[in-house]
């Protein structure tokens, strides 16, 4: 008889709860981990999930208990999807998304590199970079709204300082087309750092021996850069693209406190307009329909961008 | 040990009967978090020490006191046992059955809505609207006023300068357009060695700013909601040509007269651009003025008040909030019995001299009540003439339709004054139809 702590465990293990245990099976002994996960699964995501799907058919309004719910066919989603207004809101978030992306990805991409070669106060530096990500968004945006205030914000100045365009005659978050530029400019601040780190990652997981293999060939570092170094970090880049893209298609709270939507209309995201149609105005069936085919659209469009990544890992 | 035992149960029923009984004899108020709910706070003292019940607050700012409230009101949950809501929300309160309705109890106290104001009545309390069906006691009277540096308005240079450019003295505005000239002259005028600018006016976005700002204007050249009340028939009303021109006239002074950036201010903004010595003119509510008047800054013999300008019409933007008994509160008679004291001649008259604004005749038609302070001759005036935005149940789905277009139009610069008008229209008019009214 052999004396390992399993073995010692099953001898001190009472014979009555032996036999019980004895009388589960692998299977069963693994849906009883499960299940607890699986439950909470499914109250607090399927279900109501099912439950908006429900009443994105009807004209529910959370706030009106004594209003009749009637079952409104497919009338959510067609106002929805013929209404002008939605389809801009659509195109400020793809806006605001593939330019904070794009930026994200060059600046990101270009600090890593740099970041990357080994020089005196390295480490300080990185510290330094990624500050800004472990801040609230309430914090940025509350202090780039003073930052961008035309008569008393550092921006503003500099902009005079270097141009010679009075501070006041612009406003970096008001009319003018500013605006739309002006939160792409304080995401991309805040969460460069973030894609700067994933993509180090990518690079210090490249092994040497790689480059000097290269070096051998005589390949040029440029040769290097792009036959070495960006496929082998492409994985971790795009994995980046895809946790950007999530997180800034449901952007809110920055963008909410920098400009409240505005201008006008002007910087008024999805996400913004789905908060004001379900807690403002109270439009829970229409908001429902309005969330579904938001969450449609990130489902998709995430589901073949995965599949994307999974190609370019199997290369 | 039984006897020990004993005499810890007894201790312990005792502590908790003192525990339910503290909890029948207390009250919490609901209200935005703003100067009068500080004077309504030292107000209920004398309630406290009357009754012996523990008076509670809950005050939340204003921009999330609309989302706050709501939320607790469509959630049954039992926060407040008293709300003093915008008047926006007695449509639907009544309707959800989340005010209780106080006309047997006015009857029985003896209370009567005779006793005031009759357009406070209209706007705080009836629903539907101009019925005898009260849901609130008119707490708090209100409406979108203006204040100005009067040191300024009096230095004989700025004096000769404005009567030379305009040809009459420099005063207090006695129409809209009157007022878009003295803000345009003061607009980066050098005073005192800074640079100042004409008038801070509402331009917020998110919840109801633009709409009370430009509402002020809009009801001054003769704007009306619908041909025949009731009807809701807007078309010729809401974009009718005088509906327009004050719309045009809003965008210009937002465009021409106001300091820069100034493109998502409400009160906080315009209070701070006025007590910072930025503006030469603010509107604000009259809420604000006994504070503004006391200012050791900018207040005293600095400011004047004056009521929002006629053009075609007089008329200004109705603010202010009646008190309502939360329905499912679990301490009804303490609720009521507020509101009897609340109702008071005596209290009301207090009332108005903390900084509150009472709505009761006794006060509004005392003698020397004109003279009480340098806005209460203003505030009377106002309260003559006020107009409210719609107070139907879908009242929050109407004014975010009409905050998008006006913003679209004034600060973003979309489109014409018409197509804003229009625009709504469209949007006011699907929701209605949702509603069931058209």
């Amino acid at each position: 008889m052999t004396n390992t702590p399993i073995d010692r465990l099953a001898r001190a293990t009472p014979p009555d709860m032996a036999k019980k245990v004895r009388g589960l099976s692998d299977r069963a002994i693994a849906w009883i981990f499960v299940a607890p996960t699986i439950f909470l699964l499914l109250a607090i995501n399927i279900f109501p999930l099912i439950w908006t799907v429900r009443l994105s058919f009807t004209n529910y309004a959370a706030n009106r208990p004594n209003r009749e719910v009637e079952f409104v066919g497919l009338r959510n989603y067609i106002r929805i999807l013929t209404d002008d207004g939605i389809w801009a809101n659509m195109q400020t978030t793809a806006h605001f998304l593939i330019w904070t992306i794009v930026l994200q990805v060059v600046i990101g991409f270009s600090l890593a590199w740099l970041i990357n070669r080994k020089f005196k106060g390295n480490d300080l530096l990185t510290t330094l970079i990624v500050l800004p990500m472990m801040l609230s968004p309430a914090v940025v945006g509350n202090f780039w709204t003073f930052l961008y205030q035309p008569q008393i914000g550092l921006i503003n100045y500099v902009v005079e300082l270097f141009t010679g365009i009075p501070a006041s005659s612009f406003s970096m978050l008001g009319p003018g087309g500013l605006a739309k530029w002006s939160i792409i400019i304080v995401d991309t601040w805040m969460w460069t750092p973030f894609v700067m780190l994933i993509c180090l990652a990518g690079l210090r997981s490249i092994p040497d021996y790689i480059y000097e293999a290269a070096e051998i060939d005589r390949a040029s570092k440029w040769r290097q850069f792009w036959t070495i170094t960006v496929p082998m970090v492409l994985p971790f880049l795009m994995l980046a693209v895809l946790f950007r893209g999530i997180e800034n298609f449901k952007m809110f709270d920055m963008v909410v406190l920098l400009t409240g939507g505005g201008p006008g209309n002007e910087t008024l995201l999805a996400s913004i307009d789905l908060k004001r149609e379900a807690f403002e105005k109270w439009r829970t069936g229409y908001s429902s329909a309005y969330a579904i085919i938001l969450f449609v659209t990130v489902f998709g469009l995430a589901s073949i961008y995965v599949k994307a990544l999974n190609k370019v890992k199997e290369r | 040990m039984k006897a020990r035992l004993l005499a810890a149960s007894a201790v312990a029923a005792l502590l908790s009967s003192g525990a339910a009984h503290a909890q029948a004899n207390e009250l919490t108020l609901c209200w935005a978090a703003w100067d009068p709910a500080n004077a309504l706070v030292e107000l209920s003292k004398d309630f406290e020490a009357q009754t012996g019940t523990k008076m509670n607050f809950e005050f939340v700012p204003w921009p999330n006191f609309a989302d706050r409230m709501l939320n607790e009101l469509n959630s049954g949950g039992q926060l407040c046992d008293l709300l003093i809501g915008d008047s926006q929300w007695i449509g639907g309160a009544a309707e959800n059955n989340w005010y209780l309705r106080l006309n047997d109890f006015f009857d029985q106290e003896g209370i009567s809505m005779d006793d005031f104001a009759p357009a406070t009545v209209y706007a705080y309390s009836t629903w539907p609207k101009g019925t005898p069906n009260y849901f609130a006691l008119p707490a708090m009277g209100d409406a979108n006023g203006w204040f100005y540096r009067k040191d300024w308005f009096a230095r004989p240079e700025i004096q000769a300068a404005f009567k030379e450019k305009y040809g009459r003295d420099l005063a207090e505005p006695k129409t809209q357009k009157e007022l878009l000239e003295i803000a345009q002259f003061f607009q980066g005028r050098e005073i005192d060695g800074k640079t100042v600018y004409g008038a801070s006016i509402f331009t917020e976005r998110g919840s109801e700013g633009i709409t009370m700002g430009a509402t002020g204007a809009l009801y001054a050249w003769g704007f009306k909601y619908e041909n025949t009340p009731g009807k809701y028939d807007m078309e010729g009303a809401v974009n009718s040509p005088e509906a327009v021109e004050a719309l045009e006239f809003y965008k210009e002074l937002y465009k021409t007269a106001t300091p820069p950036g100034y493109d998502n201010a409400y009160m906080e903004q315009s209070l701070d651009a006025f007590k910072s010595g930025q503006v030469a003119m603010a509107m604000n509510w009259f809420a604000f003025f006994p504070g503004l008047y006391a200012d050791p800054n900018t207040g005293g013999d600095k400011i004047d008040f004056f009521v929002n300008p006629a053009q075609n019409v007089a008329a200004s933007t109705l603010g202010g909030q009646g008190i309502s008994v939360v329905a499912n509160t679990d301490n009804m008679d303490g609720a009521l019995a507020y509101i009897k004291w609340f109702a008071q001649p005596d209290v009301q008259a207090k009332w108005w001299s903390m900084g509150g604004y009472s709505c009761h005749n006794a006060v509004l038609n005392d003698p020397g009540f004109k003279d009480s302070a340098p806005f209460a001759g203003d505030f009377l005036d106002a309260m003559g003439g006020v107009q409210d935005f719609w107070q139907e149940p879908a009242y929050a789905q109407l004014l975010l339709a009409m905050q998008e277009r006006l913003h679209n139009y004034i600060v973003a610069d979309k489109g014409t004054a018409q197509e804003a008008l229009d625009g709504l229209i469209a949007d006011w008019t699907e929701v209605f139809e949702d509603e069931g009214k058209l």
